[in-house]
């Protein structure tokens, strides 16, 4: 991913940073600018519970080239407790370990190289709890 | 407004085309289009394409084809909106037509997948780059997730998923312009090779090269022309949250929904007077779960409904009797307009081998990313 790009999306990835609408209340991640439930453009700065459940999952067995060395991966769909639903890889844990309905909790991981050259790209990902 | 038919309609043969280009394949079916309409010019054109710029590097392709087809200058415009580009250009010649500024207009889509470019990173593209590829997901994998949550829901089982791969391959062996014409076993498709649990790689399209296209008229015209006459009785388009994880129920394509409800609204007709119909079968899941959307059968009833027979070639609501997406082949840009090709030819009676007795209303239903834009029209000779 281009750089500038990265540097963006920082403060969702390293510190799991969400919005919450001040009329609705409905959580969002990443933060947007127009709340997609009431039309509100007026947020407060909040950040994900560090846990959440599985909505559903897969294993990943043929994957683009920057994760290629990794498969087989298992990624989720997961709910935070205060719920906002986002994408995740889910490690340290066998494929069979998995199920709908177990509860995961966010952890700070390397996701994969730019390249030879480029930077190390790094995010959330889950662990089972 | 004007009421709009399809007068003529031409496509290639979909798989992988080595010999043939981008611009040649995208030619050859327009020719075919225009001279099945027997008209002698077209005033304008649409070209649905999802990404050339990465499938072969080359963007601007509506003045290449209008270059390449020897019609400059009229206006073309390309029309982008991932595997359901050319299923929303098809709505923009109606428009044009119907509004009363063209008289003939041409639709297409084409895309060229196997020209060396990495595809799943391409089709990836479709999906939010941000918060879904960079977490290293895959299309498989997205719909591997619907899959997963409609299995746990609803009580869908593998084999079902299956028996809509073993349907589509027993109509694309059929079907003279498949990619693959050749039946498939249950037991086949359950035991492939995985690609994101629990879709394997049989209940996945393939990565193809193809072309469509459909010549566009007045309803009025058309009669002077003496062509056979298939009339637009209704266009519905709607979109979703591009993140498959935002969707409150992760097994609801709320896009489809509502683009079927629009068009049985506009065409007057409602889901049991539709003869057949051709759908988005990107990977199995999606058949079972847009079945349900278009009002086919109940919402979690998909599994069981194709499991009876009920979508097969003699059942109740034949669906994809071209071998859909799965069988027949899936060039993103070109799928949409593909669609028509086999509705129109259905509806016609010139379907061969895989007719559909006594169609007289049809359905096409295109969609794009994991159900984040989806096109339906519907079609009545
Ligand atoms: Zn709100």
């Amino acid at each position: 991913m281009p750089s500038p790009r990265y540097r963006r999306e920082m403060p969702q990835r390293y510190r799991l940073e969400a919005a919450k609408c001040k009329k609705c209340g409905k959580l969002f991640f990443p933060p947007r600018l127009v709340c997609a439930a009431c039309g509100s453009k007026g947020f407060d700065k909040t950040k994900l519970s560090e846990t959440g459940t599985i909505i559903s999952y897969t294993i990943i067995r043929v994957a683009p080239a920057d994760f290629a060395t990794q498969v087989p991966y298992a990624i989720a769909i997961v709910e935070s407790d205060n719920g906002a639903r986002l994408t995740t890889q889910v490690v340290d844990c066998k494929p069979e370990d998995l199920e709908i309905g177990k509860k995961v909790k966010f952890v700070f991981r390397k996701l994969y190289t730019e390249g030879h050259t480029g930077i190390i790209c790094y995010g959330y990902k889950a662990v089972l709890v | 407004m004007r009421e709009v038919a399809v007068i003529g309609c031409g496509m290639t043969k979909f798989g992988e085309l080595w010999e043939k280009s981008l611009r040649d394949i995208f030619v050859e079916a327009a020719l075919k289009a225009i001279d099945d309409a027997g008209v002698d010019h077209i005033d304008s054109m649409y070209v649905g394409a999802m990404t050339p710029g990465l499938f072969v590097g080359q963007e601007h392709i509506s003045a290449l084809m209008a270059d390449y087809l020897g019609v400059a200058p009229i206006p073309a415009m390309r029309v982008e909106s991932a595997c359901c580009s050319s299923g929303m250009a098809l709505r923009l010649g109606l428009f044009e037509i119907s509004s009363g500024h063209s008289d003939i207009v041409l639709v297409g889509g084409v895309e060229k997948m196997n020209d060396g470019a990495d595809a799943t990173y391409a089709l990836a593209t479709a999906a939010d780059q941000e918060y879904e590829v960079y977490q290293g997901v895959t299309f498989p994998g997205l719909y591997a997730l619907i899959a997963r949550a409609h299995m746990h829901r609803y009580g869908t089982t593998r084999k079902q998923l299956a028996a809509v791969s073993v349907k589509n391959h027993h109509n694309g062996a059929m079907n003279p312009n498949a990619q693959f014409q050749r039946e498939v076993t249950l037991e086949q498709v359950m035991n492939a090779t995985l690609v994101a649990d629990p879709l394997t790689v049989l209940d996945s399209s393939p990565v193809s090269d193809g072309a469509a296209c459909v010549v566009l008229t007045s309803v009025d015209f058309a009669k002077q022309l003496k062509a056979p006459l298939v009339k637009i009785l209704g266009s519905g388009a709607a979109t979703d949250t591009l993140a498959l994880h935002s969707r409150e129920d992760i097994t609801a394509l709320k896009a489809v929904k509502v683009s079927g409800e629009v068009a049985y609204k506009m065409a007057g007709v409602k889901p049991s007077d539709i003869d057949v119909a051709e759908v988005h079968d990107c990977f199995s899941i999606a058949e079972i779960c847009i079945i349900e959307e278009l009002g086919f059968t109940e919402k979690g009833k998909g599994g069981p409904f194709t499991e009876q027979g009920n979508t097969a070639l003699e059942g109740k609501i034949p669906v994809n009797p071209s071998g859909g997406l799965k069988s027949k082949g899936h060039p993103v840009g070109a799928t949409g307009i593909a669609q028509v090709v086999e509705v129109v030819e259905q509806l016609r009676g010139k379907a061969g081998k895989r007719q559909v007795k006594n169609a007289t209303i049809g359905l096409t239903q295109n969609m794009g990313g994991s159900g984040a834009s989806s096109v339906t029209h519907i079609f009545k000779i």
